[in-house]
């Protein structure tokens, strides 16, 4: 009889894991559909080019034109800064200090960024900014930004890079290169899908985040025009309009969450195609 | 990239500038690389000292083991938002953990080779939508589901299991936030889960197959005890997640600063009391001191419970290599 018991567990822990894979599955297409079913009615040519009109909060004319453009301001500025570190400190990491103690303690302090909270980063952000005598702004938030994303895009590549074959940068060596050019012309052209998903995978946080742009970046109607002028955001924009009492307000909300859904899906899968396309100039 | 030749003069200068400019570019390299470092314990002290005033005139046990907060009177006792924190993330946790070991146990021993293939994108996706979105969803679903059905359903077994007391008529609650925090989290703990039952050698399922082991048992006395550690680490680097997510908590669980008894009262966590807060905290006196130690409080606990599982995890991943 012994046998049943164990063919009844079996299918009994069959059936359990597949209900917890169809509930995650579900959950997925659950939070897909609401944004879709309540942002694509209230999507219109208005809502995408133009901005409040009579305040965010209370104005019922207008779009969130002011939220796309400082997203998008935001994110690329963050993105960039943090590649100018990111990119650098991952390559090098590896060619100088690869097999050492100091490497390790580096990709350890890495890790220890990547889980800090984002709104830490925001309450960090906004100290530094009354340090500086600075307010809620466009740079700021794109500064804080780019702290955020600076651990994951470093360490993503650093992944990659401790993937590639350790032959590769030893026929470049035999071949007289040094250590830079080593790194610069030949390692870079071998990770090059996997410096597209890191910059990416950092792009879509930095513009889904919005604790950290809270107080740093601020929110404005209006598009910004400076570095030191106040930036809105789509993650803000949800937020904001999501709580007021006017359905008119809400379904910029909604408008918002679809774009910022959108935006973050269609930077996942154009990473994963890029990869796909730059996997050719790599050697396997 | 001319001269081919080693052995003209020409070209032995060129290669000394070349190593020359490559050992100068080493030796700054070792400052740059302090950077990570640097940040870390920047953001650490910069905290520390913000929050010294509020430190100097309150006692810390006072502090964090003290329920009243009334700022304007220059009361900050922190214990609603530390214990807020701590029921979201344990009613997430209670959701999540089973789902996402079942999940990735599923995935990783039973699943085809085409399903396994196909899940890493997925779970990706999932892992980029951000959090507001969540909160959306937690608003426009979670809540109301919470209020018109959870709550009276469950509510029937208060005098039994006084956590279920319902006594909130808005579906703004702790279940509602510890939820949508579960969904959250699942995509990340699935992925490190799966990623540490990939570490398990194929032999040892094999020689316990060959036993005469059905696939459960081989999971249960030969998979689980080797990964074990792995799989604590993964599940405590997702309660840290949850721990300090902002967004899509804030939205749903009601913020007010009470000691909650039951999973439907409201509660007030840490990071949303930060996000609150944080505009209007100028003019009381000691109040920006007080979110200081709020920042602080919720960063020392992330970076414990981090900090273990990335030296287990790193322990882990790397005996596969």
């Amino acid at each position: 009889m012994r046998w049943k018991w164990q063919y009844l567990e079996e299918k009994f822990m069959q059936g359990l894991m597949l209900l917890s894979f169809g509930l995650i599955l579900l959950s997925l297409l659950l939070i897909l559909f609401t944004i879709v079913s309540k942002g694509l009615p209230s999507l219109s040519w208005e809502m995408i080019s133009q901005t409040p009109k009579g305040g965010f909060y209370l104005g019922k004319e207008g779009g969130i034109l002011n939220a796309i453009i400082g997203s998008l301001y935001l994110a690329l500025g963050g993105t960039l800064i943090a590649l100018l570190f990111a990119f650098p400190l991952a390559l090098l990491l590896n060619i100088y200090l690869s097999q050492r103690l100091w490497a390790d303690i580096v990709r350890l302090s890495l890790d220890i960024l990547w889980g800090i909270p984002s709104i830490v980063y925001g309450a960090f952000g906004f100290t530094l900014m009354i340090f500086l005598g600075w307010r809620a702004s466009l740079l700021g938030g794109i500064l804080t930004l780019a702290l955020l994303e600076f651990p994951i895009m470093a360490r993503a590549m650093d992944e990659v890079i401790r993937r590639v074959p350790p032959d590769l940068p030893r026929a470049a060596y035999a071949l007289g290169s040094t250590n830079l050019e080593t790194a610069f012309l030949v390692l870079t052209r071998q990770i090059l899908p996997g410096i597209a998903t890191a910059i990416l995978l950092a792009f879509g946080r930095g513009i889904g985040d919005a604790a950290s742009v809270l107080f740093t970046a601020g929110y404005t109607d209006r598009i910004p025009n400076s570095l030191f002028s106040p930036a809105a955001s789509l993650p803000l924009a949800v937020f904001f309009q999501l709580g007021t009492p006017f359905p008119e307000v809400q379904q910029r909300a909604y408008s918002a969450a679809l774009i910022l859904t959108v935006i973050v899906l269609g930077v996942s899968l154009t990473s994963r195609w890029l990869s796909h396309v730059l996997d050719r100039y790599s050697i396997h | 990239m001319s001269g081919f030749s080693l052995s003209t003069p020409q070209s032995a200068v060129t290669r000394s500038y070349r190593s020359q400019f490559d050992r100068l570019i080493r030796r700054m390299f070792w400052a740059f690389s302090a950077l990570p470092l640097f940040l870390a314990v920047s953001i650490l002290s910069a905290l520390w000292v913000k929050s010294q005033p509020i430190l100097v005139a309150h006692p810390l046990a006072e502090l964090l083991l003290g329920s009243a907060w009334k700022p304007q009177r220059g009361e900050f006792g922190f214990l609603p938002f530390i214990s807020g924190t701590i029921w979201v993330t344990v009613v997430a946790l209670v959701i999540a953990v089973p789902v996402c070991l079942l999940t990735a146990i599923y995935l990783s021993e039973y699943a085809s080779g085409r399903l396994q293939r196909l899940i890493k994108p997925l779970l990706d996706l999932l892992a980029a939508i951000p959090s507001v979105i969540y909160g959306v969803w937690g608003v426009l679903v979670i809540g109301p589901w919470v209020q018109h059905s959870i709550a009276p359903f469950l509510s029937q077994w208060s005098h039994i299991f006084p956590i279920f007391t319902a006594t909130n008529p808005t579906g703004y609650s702790i279940l509602a936030g510890g939820m949508v925090l579960a969904v959250m989290i699942a995509p990340f703990m699935i992925a490190i889960a799966y990623e540490v039952f990939q570490t398990v050698p194929l032999g040892l399922r094999q020689a316990s197959l060959a036993l005469g082991a059905t696939r459960w048992q081989t999971v249960k006395y030969a998979v689980l005890p080797k990964a074990i550690s792995g799989i604590v680490a993964s599940l405590i680097l997702g309660c840290s997640r949850a721990l300090g997510e902002t967004m899509a908590v804030l939205m749903v669980v009601g913020n007010v600063p009470q000691i909650p008894r039951s999973i439907f009262d409201a509660a007030y966590p840490l990071p949303a009391l930060i996000a609150n807060n944080y505009g209007e905290m100028m003019s009381i006196p000691l109040y920006d001191a007080a979110l200081m130690t709020a920042s602080l409080t919720l960063l020392v606990m992330v970076l414990g419970l981090n900090l273990f599982s990335i030296l287990t995890l790193r322990h882990v991943l790397r005996e596969k290599k």
